[in-house]
Protein backbone atom coordinates (compact mmCIF):
# COMPACT_ATOMS: atom_id res chain seq x y z
CA UNK A 1 0.00 0.00 0.00
CA UNK A 2 1.54 2.94 -1.27
CA UNK A 3 0.80 5.30 1.89
CA UNK A 4 1.44 9.37 1.78
CA UNK A 5 1.30 11.46 5.48
CA UNK A 6 0.46 15.57 4.91
CA UNK A 7 2.57 17.09 7.62
CA UNK A 8 2.70 20.56 8.79
CA UNK A 9 5.61 22.60 10.40
CA UNK A 10 3.44 25.06 12.94
CA UNK A 11 4.65 27.12 15.25
CA UNK A 12 4.69 25.20 19.09
CA UNK A 13 1.94 26.45 20.29
CA UNK A 14 3.66 27.03 24.21
CA UNK A 15 6.21 29.87 22.35
CA UNK A 16 3.77 33.30 21.33
CA UNK A 17 2.75 33.46 17.97
CA UNK A 18 2.00 36.62 16.23
CA UNK A 19 1.32 37.88 12.46
CA UNK A 20 3.80 39.88 10.88
CA UNK A 21 3.16 43.30 10.78
CA UNK A 22 4.15 43.78 6.95
CA UNK A 23 1.97 41.29 5.41
CA UNK A 24 -0.54 39.69 8.05
CA UNK A 25 1.33 36.45 7.75
CA UNK A 26 2.43 33.65 10.37
CA UNK A 27 5.26 35.26 11.69
CA UNK A 28 6.92 31.72 11.30
CA UNK A 29 10.55 33.47 13.08
CA UNK A 30 9.15 34.23 15.94
CA UNK A 31 8.23 31.00 17.44
CA UNK A 32 9.50 27.82 17.80
CA UNK A 33 8.59 25.66 14.79
CA UNK A 34 7.22 21.55 15.70
CA UNK A 35 5.36 18.98 13.92
CA UNK A 36 1.25 19.62 14.13
CA UNK A 37 0.63 17.42 16.70
CA UNK A 38 -2.25 15.28 15.37
CA UNK A 39 -0.01 14.75 12.37
CA UNK A 40 2.37 12.71 14.53
CA UNK A 41 -0.87 11.07 15.06
CA UNK A 42 -1.23 10.59 10.98
CA UNK A 43 2.57 9.31 10.95
CA UNK A 44 1.76 6.86 13.81
CA UNK A 45 -1.30 5.36 12.03
CA UNK A 46 0.42 5.28 8.69
CA UNK A 47 3.29 3.37 9.76
CA UNK A 48 0.67 1.02 11.82
CA UNK A 49 -0.99 0.27 8.61
CA UNK A 50 1.88 -0.12 6.76
CA UNK A 51 3.59 -2.92 8.85
CA UNK A 52 -0.12 -4.34 9.11
CA UNK A 53 -0.65 -4.58 5.25
CA UNK A 54 3.37 -4.17 3.76
CA UNK A 55 3.61 -0.65 1.83
CA UNK A 56 5.53 2.69 2.03
CA UNK A 57 4.96 5.95 3.66
CA UNK A 58 5.88 8.90 2.07
CA UNK A 59 5.99 11.96 3.93
CA UNK A 60 4.39 15.08 2.04
CA UNK A 61 4.75 18.68 3.27
CA UNK A 62 4.60 21.76 1.94
CA UNK A 63 6.44 25.03 3.36
CA UNK A 64 9.43 26.71 3.69
CA UNK A 65 13.14 25.55 3.71
CA UNK A 66 12.73 24.89 7.70
CA UNK A 67 10.22 22.87 6.96
CA UNK A 68 13.02 20.29 6.41
CA UNK A 69 13.00 19.65 10.36
CA UNK A 70 9.63 18.60 10.71
CA UNK A 71 10.21 16.42 7.81
CA UNK A 72 13.12 14.50 9.16
CA UNK A 73 11.62 14.24 12.48
CA UNK A 74 8.66 12.32 10.27
CA UNK A 75 11.43 9.74 8.90
CA UNK A 76 12.74 9.17 12.07
CA UNK A 77 9.14 8.22 13.20
CA UNK A 78 9.89 5.41 10.47
CA UNK A 79 8.55 6.81 7.01
CA UNK A 80 9.96 6.09 4.13
CA UNK A 81 10.68 9.00 2.01
CA UNK A 82 9.49 12.16 1.65
CA UNK A 83 8.71 15.22 -0.56
CA UNK A 84 8.77 18.47 0.32
CA UNK A 85 6.94 21.02 -1.95
CA UNK A 86 8.69 24.33 -1.19
CA UNK A 87 8.93 27.58 -3.67
CA UNK A 88 8.99 31.02 -2.47
CA UNK A 89 5.65 31.56 -5.06
CA UNK A 90 4.12 29.25 -2.00
CA UNK A 91 4.36 31.59 0.36
CA UNK A 92 0.92 32.80 2.36
CA UNK A 93 -1.42 30.42 0.31
CA UNK A 94 -4.82 30.29 1.72
CA UNK A 95 -6.95 27.11 1.99
CA UNK A 96 -7.98 27.10 -1.80
CA UNK A 97 -4.11 27.12 -2.97
CA UNK A 98 -2.80 24.80 -0.17
CA UNK A 99 -5.39 22.11 -1.28
CA UNK A 100 -4.65 22.77 -5.13
CA UNK A 101 -0.99 22.63 -4.64
CA UNK A 102 -0.83 19.64 -2.33
CA UNK A 103 -3.67 17.95 -4.66
CA UNK A 104 -1.34 18.83 -7.54
CA UNK A 105 1.76 16.28 -5.96
CA UNK A 106 -0.73 13.77 -4.59
CA UNK A 107 -1.71 13.53 -8.45
CA UNK A 108 1.78 13.11 -9.84
CA UNK A 109 3.32 10.81 -7.01
CA UNK A 110 0.49 8.59 -6.29
CA UNK A 111 -1.44 7.26 -3.32
CA UNK A 112 -3.77 4.41 -2.53
CA UNK A 113 -4.15 6.36 1.08
CA UNK A 114 -3.68 9.72 2.19
CA UNK A 115 -3.70 10.62 5.84
CA UNK A 116 -3.58 13.89 7.75
CA UNK A 117 -4.49 15.54 11.32
CA UNK A 118 -7.44 16.66 11.32
CA UNK A 119 -6.65 19.98 12.20
CA UNK A 120 -3.78 21.97 12.55
CA UNK A 121 -2.59 24.06 15.75
CA UNK A 122 -2.12 27.47 13.67
CA UNK A 123 -4.84 27.72 11.11
CA UNK A 124 -7.11 25.83 12.81
CA UNK A 125 -9.48 25.63 9.93
CA UNK A 126 -10.07 21.94 9.57
CA UNK A 127 -11.10 21.89 5.96
CA UNK A 128 -8.09 20.76 4.39
CA UNK A 129 -8.85 17.07 4.21
CA UNK A 130 -12.66 17.65 3.14
CA UNK A 131 -10.60 20.06 0.22
CA UNK A 132 -7.97 17.23 -0.77
CA UNK A 133 -10.73 14.41 -1.23
CA UNK A 134 -13.05 16.95 -3.34
CA UNK A 135 -9.94 17.84 -5.44
CA UNK A 136 -8.63 14.22 -5.86
CA UNK A 137 -12.18 12.64 -6.35
CA UNK A 138 -11.74 10.54 -3.79
CA UNK A 139 -14.14 9.04 -0.37
CA UNK A 140 -13.40 11.62 2.50
CA UNK A 141 -13.43 9.38 5.67
CA UNK A 142 -12.89 12.44 8.47
CA UNK A 143 -12.15 12.75 11.94
CA UNK A 144 -11.16 8.84 12.31
CA UNK A 145 -10.80 7.31 15.76
CA UNK A 146 -10.39 4.18 14.15
CA UNK A 147 -9.35 2.89 11.08
CA UNK A 148 -9.47 -0.58 9.32
CA UNK A 149 -8.12 -2.12 5.58
CA UNK A 150 -8.76 -5.41 4.25
CA UNK A 151 -8.13 -5.35 0.75
CA UNK A 152 -9.00 -2.14 -1.28
CA UNK A 153 -11.70 -2.14 1.31
CA UNK A 154 -11.44 0.41 4.48
CA UNK A 155 -13.43 1.73 7.37
CA UNK A 156 -13.58 3.96 9.97
CA UNK A 157 -15.08 5.43 13.14
CA UNK A 158 -15.98 9.39 12.57
CA UNK A 159 -15.67 10.95 15.69
CA UNK A 160 -18.83 12.72 16.03
CA UNK A 161 -20.74 14.76 18.73
CA UNK A 162 -23.01 12.10 20.06
CA UNK A 163 -20.31 8.94 19.44
CA UNK A 164 -19.29 8.16 16.18
CA UNK A 165 -20.43 7.16 12.87
CA UNK A 166 -18.99 3.66 11.07
CA UNK A 167 -18.12 4.49 7.51
CA UNK A 168 -16.67 2.33 4.32
CA UNK A 169 -15.23 3.25 0.82
CA UNK A 170 -12.84 1.25 -1.31
CA UNK A 171 -9.54 2.66 -1.45
CA UNK A 172 -7.67 5.39 -2.76
CA UNK A 173 -9.39 7.86 -0.19
CA UNK A 174 -8.35 10.44 2.20
CA UNK A 175 -8.45 9.93 6.02
CA UNK A 176 -7.79 12.14 8.60
CA UNK A 177 -7.45 11.55 12.09
CA UNK A 178 -8.35 12.77 16.12
CA UNK A 179 -5.42 12.22 18.79
CA UNK A 180 -7.48 9.46 20.22
CA UNK A 181 -6.57 7.35 17.50
CA UNK A 182 -3.10 5.80 18.80
CA UNK A 183 -0.31 7.37 20.68
CA UNK A 184 2.61 7.99 18.58
CA UNK A 185 6.42 6.72 18.89
CA UNK A 186 9.01 8.47 19.72
CA UNK A 187 12.01 8.10 17.50
CA UNK A 188 14.86 6.02 18.53
CA UNK A 189 18.58 6.70 17.98
CA UNK A 190 18.71 4.47 14.98
CA UNK A 191 15.62 5.89 13.74
CA UNK A 192 17.46 9.53 13.82
CA UNK A 193 20.81 8.29 12.33
CA UNK A 194 18.41 6.23 9.51
CA UNK A 195 16.18 9.04 9.12
CA UNK A 196 19.34 11.02 7.58
CA UNK A 197 20.28 8.89 4.81
CA UNK A 198 16.29 8.44 4.09
CA UNK A 199 15.18 10.36 0.41
CA UNK A 200 13.63 13.58 0.12
CA UNK A 201 12.45 15.04 -3.00
CA UNK A 202 11.92 18.22 -3.03
CA UNK A 203 9.43 20.29 -5.66
CA UNK A 204 9.01 23.28 -6.70
CA UNK A 205 5.77 24.83 -8.51
CA UNK A 206 7.07 23.83 -11.66
CA UNK A 207 8.05 20.72 -11.17
CA UNK A 208 4.67 19.99 -9.42
CA UNK A 209 3.28 21.32 -12.70
CA UNK A 210 1.02 23.57 -10.11
CA UNK A 211 0.16 27.10 -12.17
CA UNK A 212 1.38 29.66 -9.75
CA UNK A 213 -1.71 31.89 -10.75
CA UNK A 214 -3.44 29.61 -8.13
CA UNK A 215 -0.98 29.89 -5.00
CA UNK A 216 0.59 32.77 -2.90
CA UNK A 217 -0.88 35.13 -0.92
CA UNK A 218 -1.23 37.81 -4.01
CA UNK A 219 -3.81 34.72 -4.88
CA UNK A 220 -5.59 34.33 -2.02
CA UNK A 221 -9.03 34.31 -2.18
CA UNK A 222 -9.18 35.51 1.02
CA UNK A 223 -7.15 38.14 2.63
CA UNK A 224 -6.22 39.61 6.45
CA UNK A 225 -7.52 42.99 6.25
CA UNK A 226 -6.41 43.83 10.28
CA UNK A 227 -5.30 42.71 13.43
CA UNK A 228 -4.46 43.12 17.24
CA UNK A 229 -3.28 41.86 20.29
CA UNK A 230 -6.40 41.10 22.53
CA UNK A 231 -6.73 43.14 25.50
CA UNK A 232 -6.10 40.87 28.50
CA UNK A 233 -9.51 39.84 30.18
CA UNK A 234 -10.10 42.25 33.20
CA UNK A 235 -8.94 41.13 36.24
CA UNK A 236 -11.75 39.59 38.29
CA UNK A 237 -12.58 38.91 41.85
CA UNK A 238 -10.82 36.00 43.50
CA UNK A 239 -11.74 34.23 47.01
CA UNK A 240 -10.20 31.98 49.22
CA UNK A 241 -12.18 29.32 50.25
CA UNK A 242 -12.97 29.54 54.14
CA UNK A 243 -15.50 27.13 54.42
CA UNK A 244 -17.69 29.23 52.56
CA UNK A 245 -16.30 29.13 48.75
CA UNK A 246 -19.15 27.60 47.35
CA UNK A 247 -21.49 29.72 48.77
CA UNK A 248 -19.53 32.79 47.62
CA UNK A 249 -19.73 31.36 44.23
CA UNK A 250 -23.35 30.53 44.17
CA UNK A 251 -23.69 34.44 45.08
CA UNK A 252 -21.66 34.94 41.81
CA UNK A 253 -24.19 33.05 39.76
CA UNK A 254 -27.30 34.65 41.30
CA UNK A 255 -25.57 38.01 40.34
CA UNK A 256 -24.88 37.47 37.30
CA UNK A 257 -28.26 35.73 37.12
CA UNK A 258 -27.53 31.99 36.29
CA UNK A 259 -29.17 30.97 38.95
CA UNK B 1 -31.64 42.00 -1.55
CA UNK B 2 -29.34 39.15 -2.14
CA UNK B 3 -29.93 36.10 -0.55
CA UNK B 4 -27.77 34.74 2.34
CA UNK B 5 -27.66 30.80 2.17
CA UNK B 6 -27.33 29.23 5.48
CA UNK B 7 -26.92 25.47 5.79
CA UNK B 8 -29.74 24.42 8.70
CA UNK B 9 -28.12 22.73 11.64
CA UNK B 10 -30.78 20.05 12.90
CA UNK B 11 -31.05 16.45 13.29
CA UNK B 12 -34.47 15.33 11.81
CA UNK B 13 -35.81 16.54 14.65
CA UNK B 14 -34.98 19.73 16.38
CA UNK B 15 -32.93 22.22 14.87
CA UNK B 16 -30.00 22.81 16.80
CA UNK B 17 -28.88 26.87 18.43
CA UNK B 18 -26.58 27.95 15.85
CA UNK B 19 -28.78 27.82 12.74
CA UNK B 20 -30.80 30.60 14.76
CA UNK B 21 -27.77 32.18 15.13
CA UNK B 22 -27.02 32.19 11.90
CA UNK B 23 -30.40 33.51 10.52
CA UNK B 24 -29.98 36.64 13.14
CA UNK B 25 -26.70 37.18 11.48
CA UNK B 26 -27.72 36.46 8.11
CA UNK B 27 -31.08 39.20 8.64
CA UNK B 28 -28.28 42.49 9.03
CA UNK B 29 -26.71 40.84 5.42
CA UNK B 30 -29.46 40.02 3.70
CA UNK B 31 -32.43 37.97 3.29
CA UNK B 32 -31.78 34.18 4.89
CA UNK B 33 -32.70 31.46 2.67
CA UNK B 34 -32.11 28.03 4.64
CA UNK B 35 -31.06 25.37 2.96
CA UNK B 36 -32.75 21.88 5.16
CA UNK B 37 -31.46 18.40 3.83
CA UNK B 38 -32.70 15.50 4.57
CA UNK B 39 -36.17 15.28 6.88
CA UNK B 40 -37.89 17.05 9.52
CA UNK B 41 -38.51 20.67 7.70
CA UNK B 42 -42.22 20.56 7.77
CA UNK B 43 -41.74 20.52 11.64
CA UNK B 44 -39.16 23.05 12.07
CA UNK B 45 -40.29 25.57 9.65
CA UNK B 46 -42.72 27.75 12.83
CA UNK B 47 -39.33 28.02 14.48
CA UNK B 48 -37.15 29.12 11.41
CA UNK B 49 -39.46 31.52 10.84
CA UNK B 50 -39.38 33.18 14.09
CA UNK B 51 -35.75 34.18 13.90
CA UNK B 52 -36.37 35.77 10.11
CA UNK B 53 -35.77 32.92 7.67
CA UNK B 54 -37.64 34.05 4.58
CA UNK B 55 -37.02 31.14 2.68
CA UNK B 56 -36.45 27.52 3.21
CA UNK B 57 -35.05 25.54 0.53
CA UNK B 58 -36.11 21.65 1.69
CA UNK B 59 -34.21 18.66 0.33
CA UNK B 60 -35.56 15.83 1.85
CA UNK B 61 -33.85 12.79 -0.58
CA UNK B 62 -31.58 11.43 -0.53
CA UNK B 63 -30.96 10.61 3.15
CA UNK B 64 -28.04 12.69 3.30
CA UNK B 65 -27.06 10.87 6.77
CA UNK B 66 -25.87 8.15 4.67
CA UNK B 67 -22.55 9.46 3.08
CA UNK B 68 -20.44 11.86 4.34
CA UNK B 69 -20.54 15.56 3.61
CA UNK B 70 -20.14 15.38 -0.07
CA UNK B 71 -23.77 15.03 -1.07
CA UNK B 72 -24.18 18.85 1.19
CA UNK B 73 -21.35 20.28 -0.55
CA UNK B 74 -22.52 19.35 -3.67
CA UNK B 75 -26.59 20.36 -3.28
CA UNK B 76 -24.95 23.81 -1.82
CA UNK B 77 -23.07 24.41 -5.31
CA UNK B 78 -26.28 24.14 -7.07
CA UNK B 79 -28.03 26.29 -4.95
CA UNK B 80 -25.41 29.05 -4.52
CA UNK B 81 -25.33 28.80 -8.68
CA UNK B 82 -29.05 29.54 -9.12
CA UNK B 83 -30.05 31.89 -6.14
CA UNK B 84 -26.68 33.75 -6.40
CA UNK B 85 -26.24 34.53 -3.15
CA UNK B 86 -24.41 37.65 -1.21
CA UNK B 87 -22.75 35.02 1.11
CA UNK B 88 -22.83 31.37 2.38
CA UNK B 89 -22.75 31.06 5.89
CA UNK B 90 -22.15 27.37 7.64
CA UNK B 91 -21.74 26.84 11.61
CA UNK B 92 -18.28 26.22 12.35
CA UNK B 93 -18.52 22.69 13.24
CA UNK B 94 -16.70 19.59 11.90
CA UNK B 95 -19.32 18.70 9.39
CA UNK B 96 -20.17 22.74 8.49
CA UNK B 97 -16.63 23.62 7.76
CA UNK B 98 -15.98 20.19 5.69
CA UNK B 99 -18.83 21.20 3.54
CA UNK B 100 -17.65 24.71 3.03
CA UNK B 101 -14.12 23.73 1.93
CA UNK B 102 -15.92 21.57 -0.53
CA UNK B 103 -18.19 24.10 -1.81
CA UNK B 104 -14.92 26.63 -2.22
CA UNK B 105 -13.16 24.01 -4.06
CA UNK B 106 -16.35 23.69 -6.49
CA UNK B 107 -16.63 27.36 -6.95
CA UNK B 108 -13.26 28.55 -6.86
CA UNK B 109 -14.70 31.46 -3.85
CA UNK B 110 -12.91 32.03 -0.52
CA UNK B 111 -13.47 30.77 2.66
CA UNK B 112 -13.24 31.49 5.79
CA UNK B 113 -13.31 29.91 9.14
CA UNK B 114 -14.44 30.15 12.88
CA UNK B 115 -15.68 33.27 12.05
CA UNK B 116 -16.75 35.32 15.53
CA UNK B 117 -18.97 38.39 13.69
CA UNK B 118 -19.55 39.53 10.03
CA UNK B 119 -20.32 43.34 9.19
CA UNK B 120 -22.61 44.33 7.04
CA UNK B 121 -19.46 44.56 4.31
CA UNK B 122 -18.78 41.24 4.75
CA UNK B 123 -15.91 41.54 6.29
CA UNK B 124 -15.28 38.83 9.15
CA UNK B 125 -13.59 38.75 12.62
CA UNK B 126 -11.74 35.92 13.93
CA UNK B 127 -10.30 35.06 16.99
CA UNK B 128 -6.88 33.35 16.59
CA UNK B 129 -4.03 31.86 18.19
CA UNK B 130 -5.93 30.61 21.34
CA UNK B 131 -7.47 33.95 21.74
CA UNK B 132 -4.36 35.64 21.50
CA UNK B 133 -4.84 37.58 18.60
CA UNK B 134 -8.14 39.63 17.15
CA UNK B 135 -8.11 39.31 13.23
CA UNK B 136 -10.49 40.96 10.68
CA UNK B 137 -10.65 39.23 7.28
CA UNK B 138 -12.59 39.24 3.69
CA UNK B 139 -12.57 37.19 1.09
CA UNK B 140 -11.68 38.65 -2.41
CA UNK B 141 -12.55 36.26 -4.77
CA UNK B 142 -16.40 34.89 -5.41
CA UNK B 143 -18.90 34.82 -2.97
CA UNK B 144 -17.88 34.59 0.62
CA UNK B 145 -18.03 31.58 2.26
CA UNK B 146 -18.34 31.99 6.11
CA UNK B 147 -18.23 29.48 8.93
CA UNK B 148 -19.18 30.71 11.76
CA UNK B 149 -18.64 29.57 15.55
CA UNK B 150 -21.69 28.32 17.72
CA UNK B 151 -22.41 30.85 20.41
CA UNK B 152 -20.56 33.47 18.92
CA UNK B 153 -23.90 35.41 17.99
CA UNK B 154 -27.03 36.17 20.01
CA UNK B 155 -29.85 34.76 18.69
CA UNK B 156 -32.50 36.92 18.45
CA UNK B 157 -36.31 36.54 17.60
CA UNK B 158 -37.89 38.58 14.02
CA UNK B 159 -40.85 37.83 11.74
CA UNK B 160 -39.82 35.98 8.59
CA UNK B 161 -42.18 34.15 6.30
CA UNK B 162 -40.18 31.11 5.96
CA UNK B 163 -42.22 29.98 2.71
CA UNK B 164 -40.44 26.53 1.55
CA UNK B 165 -39.34 26.14 -1.98
CA UNK B 166 -38.54 22.15 -2.95
CA UNK B 167 -35.74 21.50 -4.43
CA UNK B 168 -35.01 18.14 -5.90
CA UNK B 169 -31.26 16.83 -6.25
CA UNK B 170 -29.57 13.97 -7.17
CA UNK B 171 -25.83 13.58 -6.03
CA UNK B 172 -22.99 12.49 -8.09
CA UNK B 173 -21.67 9.17 -7.85
CA UNK B 174 -18.50 10.49 -5.94
CA UNK B 175 -20.21 12.24 -3.46
CA UNK B 176 -21.61 8.79 -2.30
CA UNK B 177 -18.40 7.39 -2.01
CA UNK B 178 -18.28 7.60 2.14
CA UNK B 179 -21.01 5.21 2.80
CA UNK B 180 -21.86 5.68 6.72
CA UNK B 181 -22.97 2.42 7.59
CA UNK B 182 -24.17 2.74 11.46
CA UNK B 183 -24.10 5.25 14.18
CA UNK B 184 -23.14 4.48 17.67
CA UNK B 185 -24.29 7.06 20.25
CA UNK B 186 -22.82 7.31 23.08
CA UNK B 187 -24.54 7.43 26.34
CA UNK B 188 -25.20 11.27 27.00
CA UNK B 189 -28.33 11.74 29.31
CA UNK B 190 -30.28 15.02 28.38
CA UNK B 191 -27.42 17.34 28.59
CA UNK B 192 -27.28 20.00 25.83
CA UNK B 193 -24.23 19.86 23.22
CA UNK B 194 -21.53 21.42 24.18
CA UNK B 195 -20.34 23.78 21.38
CA UNK B 196 -24.16 24.71 21.62
CA UNK B 197 -24.72 24.66 25.52
CA UNK B 198 -25.12 28.63 27.09
CA UNK B 199 -23.48 27.04 30.42
CA UNK B 200 -20.40 25.18 30.12
CA UNK B 201 -18.80 22.92 33.64
CA UNK B 202 -15.76 21.84 33.29
CA UNK B 203 -13.52 19.13 35.20
CA UNK B 204 -9.97 18.51 34.78
CA UNK B 205 -7.04 16.61 36.25
CA UNK B 206 -7.45 18.51 39.72
CA UNK B 207 -11.09 16.11 39.89
CA UNK B 208 -9.03 12.55 40.11
CA UNK B 209 -10.70 10.18 38.92
CA UNK B 210 -13.60 8.76 36.02
CA UNK B 211 -15.73 8.41 39.21
CA UNK B 212 -15.57 11.83 40.47
CA UNK B 213 -16.46 13.30 37.35
CA UNK B 214 -19.84 12.51 38.61
CA UNK B 215 -19.76 15.72 40.52
CA UNK B 216 -18.56 18.00 37.51
CA UNK B 217 -22.08 15.98 35.99
CA UNK B 218 -24.35 16.94 38.90
CA UNK B 219 -22.92 20.69 38.95
CA UNK B 220 -23.80 20.64 35.19
CA UNK B 221 -27.25 19.38 35.75
CA UNK B 222 -28.35 22.15 38.21
CA UNK B 223 -27.01 24.63 35.92
CA UNK B 224 -28.96 23.05 32.74
CA UNK B 225 -25.22 22.85 31.57
CA UNK B 226 -22.86 21.00 29.34
CA UNK B 227 -19.83 18.79 30.62
CA UNK B 228 -16.53 19.25 29.62
CA UNK B 229 -12.97 18.14 30.26
CA UNK B 230 -9.25 19.06 29.62
CA UNK B 231 -7.02 16.96 27.73
CA UNK B 232 -6.00 15.62 31.37
CA UNK B 233 -9.57 14.14 31.86
CA UNK B 234 -10.09 12.76 28.49
CA UNK B 235 -6.08 11.41 27.90
CA UNK B 236 -6.90 9.66 31.39
CA UNK B 237 -9.72 8.30 30.17
CA UNK B 238 -11.83 9.58 32.90
CA UNK B 239 -14.41 11.04 30.41
CA UNK B 240 -15.04 10.62 26.44
CA UNK B 241 -12.68 12.21 23.74
CA UNK B 242 -15.81 14.29 22.47
CA UNK B 243 -16.47 16.89 25.34
CA UNK B 244 -12.66 17.54 25.03
CA UNK B 245 -12.21 21.49 25.28
CA UNK B 246 -9.04 22.96 24.12
CA UNK B 247 -6.65 22.96 20.75
CA UNK B 248 -7.06 19.77 19.76
CA UNK B 249 -10.94 19.77 21.42
CA UNK B 250 -13.34 22.12 20.92
CA UNK B 251 -14.07 25.27 20.94
CA UNK B 252 -16.98 26.80 23.46
CA UNK B 253 -18.09 30.24 23.65
CA UNK B 254 -20.49 29.85 26.20
CA UNK B 255 -22.58 32.65 28.39
CA UNK B 256 -20.57 30.85 31.56
CA UNK B 257 -17.63 28.44 31.56
CA UNK B 258 -17.01 26.56 35.16
CA UNK B 259 -13.73 25.57 34.95
CA UNK B 260 -12.73 23.11 38.11
CA UNK B 261 -9.65 21.57 38.98
CA UNK B 262 -8.13 23.00 35.58
CA UNK B 263 -4.34 24.68 35.48
CA UNK B 264 -5.22 26.30 32.54
CA UNK B 265 -2.65 25.34 30.24
CA UNK B 266 -2.54 27.66 26.83
CA UNK B 267 -3.56 24.90 24.87
CA UNK B 268 -7.01 24.54 27.12
CA UNK B 269 -7.68 28.14 26.95
CA UNK B 270 -7.38 28.42 23.38
CA UNK B 271 -10.87 26.26 23.53
CA UNK B 272 -12.78 28.29 25.51
CA UNK B 273 -11.03 31.71 26.12
CA UNK B 274 -14.33 33.36 24.32
CA UNK B 275 -16.50 32.19 26.78
CA UNK B 276 -18.33 35.81 28.25
CA UNK B 277 -18.23 34.67 31.49
CA UNK B 278 -15.77 32.25 33.47
CA UNK B 279 -15.64 31.35 36.63
CA UNK B 280 -12.79 29.07 38.47
CA UNK B 281 -12.42 26.54 41.06
CA UNK B 282 -8.87 25.69 41.87
CA UNK B 283 -6.63 25.17 44.93
CA UNK B 284 -3.54 26.58 43.45
CA UNK B 285 -4.05 30.32 43.69
CA UNK B 286 -1.42 30.46 41.01
CA UNK B 287 -3.05 29.08 38.66
CA UNK B 288 -3.21 30.25 34.91
CA UNK B 289 -6.54 29.65 34.79
CA UNK B 290 -7.14 32.86 37.28
CA UNK B 291 -5.94 35.34 34.69
CA UNK B 292 -9.36 34.57 32.93
CA UNK B 293 -11.60 34.25 35.56
CA UNK B 294 -14.36 36.90 36.24
CA UNK B 295 -14.58 35.05 39.70
CA UNK B 296 -12.45 32.64 41.21
CA UNK B 297 -12.17 30.41 44.63
CA UNK B 298 -9.19 29.42 45.50
CA UNK B 299 -10.11 26.09 47.35
CA UNK B 300 -10.63 22.82 47.51
CA UNK B 301 -12.71 21.30 44.97
CA UNK B 302 -14.27 18.54 46.76
CA UNK B 303 -15.28 21.16 49.85
CA UNK B 304 -16.57 24.15 47.24
CA UNK B 305 -18.54 22.64 44.13
CA UNK B 306 -20.37 20.22 46.64
CA UNK B 307 -21.26 23.70 48.72
CA UNK B 308 -22.30 25.09 45.75
CA UNK B 309 -24.15 22.38 44.40
CA UNK B 310 -26.33 22.67 47.72
CA UNK B 311 -26.58 26.00 47.75
CA UNK B 312 -28.14 25.79 44.11
CA UNK B 313 -30.76 23.47 45.33
CA UNK B 314 -31.46 25.72 48.11
CA UNK B 315 -32.22 29.22 46.17
CA UNK B 316 -33.94 26.75 43.63
CA UNK B 317 -36.13 25.18 46.44
C1 LIG C 1 -0.33 20.08 21.06
C2 LIG C 1 -1.10 20.01 22.34
C3 LIG C 1 -2.48 20.08 22.29
C4 LIG C 1 -3.23 20.09 23.47
N1 LIG C 1 -4.59 20.20 23.39
C5 LIG C 1 -5.32 20.33 24.54
C6 LIG C 1 -6.73 20.52 24.51
O1 LIG C 1 -7.37 20.54 23.46
N2 LIG C 1 -7.39 20.67 25.68
C7 LIG C 1 -6.74 20.65 26.88
O2 LIG C 1 -7.42 20.79 27.91
N3 LIG C 1 -5.42 20.44 26.94
C8 LIG C 1 -4.69 20.27 25.80
N4 LIG C 1 -3.33 20.03 25.89
C9 LIG C 1 -2.76 19.72 27.20
C10 LIG C 1 -2.44 20.93 28.04
O3 LIG C 1 -1.13 21.37 27.74
C11 LIG C 1 -2.48 20.56 29.55
O4 LIG C 1 -1.61 19.49 29.77
C12 LIG C 1 -3.87 20.16 30.04
O5 LIG C 1 -4.83 21.12 29.64
C13 LIG C 1 -3.85 20.05 31.54
O6 LIG C 1 -5.11 19.64 32.01
P1 LIG C 1 -5.54 20.04 33.47
O7 LIG C 1 -5.58 21.51 33.60
O8 LIG C 1 -6.80 19.30 33.74
O9 LIG C 1 -4.41 19.37 34.37
P2 LIG C 1 -3.24 20.03 35.23
O10 LIG C 1 -2.45 21.00 34.44
O11 LIG C 1 -2.54 18.92 35.89
O12 LIG C 1 -4.04 20.90 36.29
C14 LIG C 1 -4.81 20.35 37.32
C15 LIG C 1 -5.23 21.50 38.19
O13 LIG C 1 -6.12 21.01 39.19
C16 LIG C 1 -5.83 21.65 40.41
N5 LIG C 1 -6.29 20.75 41.48
C17 LIG C 1 -5.80 19.54 41.84
N6 LIG C 1 -6.51 19.02 42.84
C18 LIG C 1 -7.47 19.91 43.15
C19 LIG C 1 -8.50 19.94 44.12
N7 LIG C 1 -8.73 18.94 44.96
N8 LIG C 1 -9.30 21.04 44.17
C20 LIG C 1 -9.10 22.08 43.32
N9 LIG C 1 -8.14 22.10 42.38
C21 LIG C 1 -7.34 21.02 42.30
C22 LIG C 1 -4.35 21.88 40.40
O14 LIG C 1 -4.02 22.98 41.25
C23 LIG C 1 -4.05 22.18 38.94
O15 LIG C 1 -4.09 23.56 38.67
C24 LIG C 1 -2.58 19.99 24.72
C25 LIG C 1 -1.19 19.87 24.76
C26 LIG C 1 -0.44 19.89 23.59
C27 LIG C 1 1.05 19.77 23.67
N1 LIG D 1 1.42 22.99 4.27
C1 LIG D 1 1.00 21.75 4.52
N2 LIG D 1 1.74 20.68 4.12
C2 LIG D 1 1.32 19.43 4.37
N3 LIG D 1 0.20 19.14 5.02
C3 LIG D 1 -0.58 20.15 5.44
C4 LIG D 1 -0.23 21.51 5.21
N4 LIG D 1 -1.19 22.29 5.75
C5 LIG D 1 -2.09 21.46 6.29
N5 LIG D 1 -1.75 20.17 6.12
C6 LIG D 1 -2.48 18.98 6.60
O1 LIG D 1 -3.84 19.30 6.76
C7 LIG D 1 -4.26 19.05 8.10
C8 LIG D 1 -5.38 20.00 8.50
O2 LIG D 1 -4.93 21.33 8.49
P1 LIG D 1 -5.89 22.58 8.56
O3 LIG D 1 -6.99 22.36 7.58
O4 LIG D 1 -5.00 23.72 8.24
O5 LIG D 1 -6.45 22.68 9.97
C9 LIG D 1 -2.98 19.11 8.91
O6 LIG D 1 -3.09 18.34 10.10
C10 LIG D 1 -1.96 18.51 7.93
O7 LIG D 1 -2.02 17.09 7.96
Amino acid sequence: MNIVVCVKQVPDTWSERTLRESDSTLDRDAADAVINELDEYAIEEGLRLAEAHGGEVTILSMGPDRATEAIRKALSMGADKAVHLVDDALAGSDLLGTSAALAAVLGQIGFDLVILGSESTDARTGALPAMLAERLGVPQLSYASKVEVDGSAISIHRLADYGYDTVEATLPAVVSVVEKINEPRYPTFKGIMAAKKKPVQTMSLADAGIDPATVGLANAASEVTGWAKRPPRQAGTIVTDEGDGGAKAAGFLAERKFI
Amino acid sequence: MAEILILADHDGESVKKVTFELITLARTLGEPAVVWTGPGAESAQARLAEYGAAKIYVCPGPDFDDYVVAPKAELLAELAASAAPAAVLLPNTAEGREVGGRLAVKTGWGILTDVVGVDQSLSADQVIFGGAINVTSRVRTGTPIIAVRPNAITPEPAEGAAVIEPVSFTPSETARQARVTGKVVAERGARPELTEASIVVSGGRGVGSADNMALIEKLADKLGAAVGASRAVTDAGWYPHQFQVGQTGKTVSPQLYVAIGISGAIQHRAGMQTSKTIMVVNKDPEAPIFELADFGVVGDLFNVVPQLVEEIENRAG
